[in-house]
């Protein structure tokens, strides 16, 4: 870790008008939530569909991407990375730096609010809303690593991850089990499962599986990252 | 508009033809037409609004091929529902190619570059929505042709009916393009930061579609259809849905649409709202970018 990376990339992801795009995201979801209480509707079925869909499949790879990609991408894009390259700082050090400053992202505007919406919701009614805090926590780390290393490799890091996000885990995961079984959401889901007793909330993947697969799309994603940056071709901003 | 006075140092003055405005307008348009398909840029920018449009064509050459080889009277996707089922590819399509032509020049800093020429900030703001909007219809519109072309050639019944459906169907796909264009260009011209303006774009359908979505199946879990039907307003695809099925007489392709024509003329008159809303605010943007 590297204060003054951190500090720099904080200031980059939040400065200006770029916090209140982030913010914008968790009020949604807490204006939903207020909103179902208040109908009177939000039975312990409504609120696990909610932090569900809304919660972990929807606002979480959105808030993953724009962290995961934004602490790093645009700082290749237009070269200002040399910067940091050229100081005397192990490569790894920068990576792991930006990826605490993503993740912690990720929980001050996912993971708070989906305990807050889920609290909101149903208080904690069978475990769900920790469920799917841990849950979600969980995913969050596991797509940060995943996009950050994205972004590392690729210009269209945005593009890619919002294909995988989006086509690849909602659109092909409703129509072919075998794509939903490889997705990041229902691994996140087997581990919610594993903390509450509800049986609405179930998925296609066994626990020990779901952890081992959080945990090395972790590693294989920040490793990437690292490596990447290694040997990073420096070419002019488009 | 200026007042101020260009001192005559005795350079040679040009006194061939101008070409006008019209001529303005029309350069932009191509210009941003091409740009919003990556044409006169590297391949790096090309790979995916091709990769994106080509994802578009597949179901359409799928459905060709298996009216063909299955012989069905009617084909498996209405043109109509094109748009509705593909929605996720043309928001990632407008996601990045919005900032493409809404950010880059204000990223860059070189608007200004523009004004010191002829050239209008209301011409600037029009070309760019124009070509945005072409380049969504020609994503959606394409397939659809391919499809209908496919149906003549399958030699498929009720060729008239054929017709009509997708002369509606391009309708459709003409409101949603202008659409999609008005909210991806201000979305996009207000985050210039590069990537912030792909995931700002993505945030507004998605999280949209997945508001509405939720709220309406819970209205239907408790049988308030019409609370469901109007919910339909507040996210882009199944806007332009309502006025389909309402005005055009489409068949219903979103999950549940406003009723009467009552539902049709509100979807339609937000739609105006949103295309016509747009133009000041950019115009707006752009002018401020214009005097840094």
């Amino acid at each position: 870790m590297n204060a003054t990376i951190a500090a720099i990339t904080f200031r980059a992801m939040l400065g200006r008008r770029r916090a209140l795009l982030l913010l914008v995201l968790p009020l949604l979801l807490l204006t939903l939530s207020v909103g179902l209480r208040a109908a009177d509707v939000a039975d312990l079925e409504v609120s696990a569909g909610v932090l569900q869909q809304f919660a972990l499949a929807t606002l979480l790879p959105l808030l993953a991407l724009i962290a995961g990609t934004g602490v790093i991408g645009p700082e290749i894009d237009d070269g200002q990375i040399m910067y940091v390259l050229t100081k005397p700082t192990p490569r790894h050090v920068i990576v792991f730096s930006k990826l605490a400053v993503a993740i912690a992202l990720v929980v001050a505007f996912g993971v708070v609010p989906t305990l807050a919406a889920g609290l909101v919701l149903t208080g904690n009614t069978a475990g769900v809303t920790a469920a799917f805090t841990i849950g979600v926590l969980a995913a969050g780390i596991a797509y940060t690593s995943v996009f950050v290393a994205l972004a590392v490799l690729s210009r269209n890091a945005v593009t890619i991850g919002l294909l995988y996000a989006l086509v690849w885990e909602s659109l092909l995961g409703s129509v072919a089990p075998g794509a939903r079984s490889a997705s990041v959401q229902q691994w996140a889901l087997s581990v919610a499962d594993a903390f509450t007793d509800a049986s609405v909330v179930t998925s296609t993947v066994r626990l020990p599986v779901a952890v081992a697969l959080l945990a090395a799309v972790t590693v294989v994603g920040a490793l990437l990252a690292v490596m990447r940056l290694r040997r990073l071709p420096v070419t002019s901003a488009e | 508009m200026t007042t101020s006075i260009i001192h005559d140092i005795g350079y040679r003055h040009y006194e061939g033809r101008r070409l006008g405005r019209g001529y303005v307008l029309r350069s932009l348009y191509v210009h941003n037409l091409r740009a919003a398909f990556g044409l006169g840029r590297p391949a790096r920018a090309k790979v995916m609004p091709f990769l994106l449009a080509a994802i578009m064509l597949l179901p359409a050459v799928g459905v060709v091929a298996a009216v063909g080889l299955a012989g069905l009277d009617r084909p498996p996707i209405r043109y109509s529902q094109y748009a509705v089922s593909l929605q996720v590819i043309i928001a990632i399509f407008l996601a990045t190619q919005a900032p493409v032509l809404a950010s880059r020049e204000l990223r860059h800093r070189v608007v200004p570059l523009y004004f010191s020429r002829p050239v209008g900030h209301l011409d600037f703001v029009l070309a760019k929505l124009a070509a945005l909007a072409t380049a969504l219809f020609a994503l959606m519109a394409v397939p659809i042709t391919v499809m209908y072309i496919g149906s003549l050639v399958n030699k498929m019944p009720n060729a008239s009916r054929h017709l009509a459906d997708y002369l509606t169907a391009l309708l459709g796909c003409v409101l949603f393009a202008l659409v999609l264009a008005a909210i991806g260009m201000v979305v996009a011209a207000f985050t210039p930061r590069r990537g912030f303006g792909v995931a700002a774009v993505i945030a507004v359908y998605s999280l949209s579609a997945g508001f509405v979505l939720i709220v309406q199946g819970l209205a239907e879990a408790h049988t308030n259809f019409t609370l469901a039907g109007w919910m339909g307003l507040f996210t882009p695809f199944n806007l332009v849905d309502i006025v389909q099925v309402r005005l055009l007489g489409a068949e219903p392709s979103a999950v549940a649409v406003a009723p009467g024509v009552l539902g049709g003329l509100v979807a339609l008159l937000l739609c105006g709202v949103l295309v016509a809303g747009s133009i000041p605010v950019l115009y707006r943007r752009f002018r401020k970018a214009g005097l840094s």
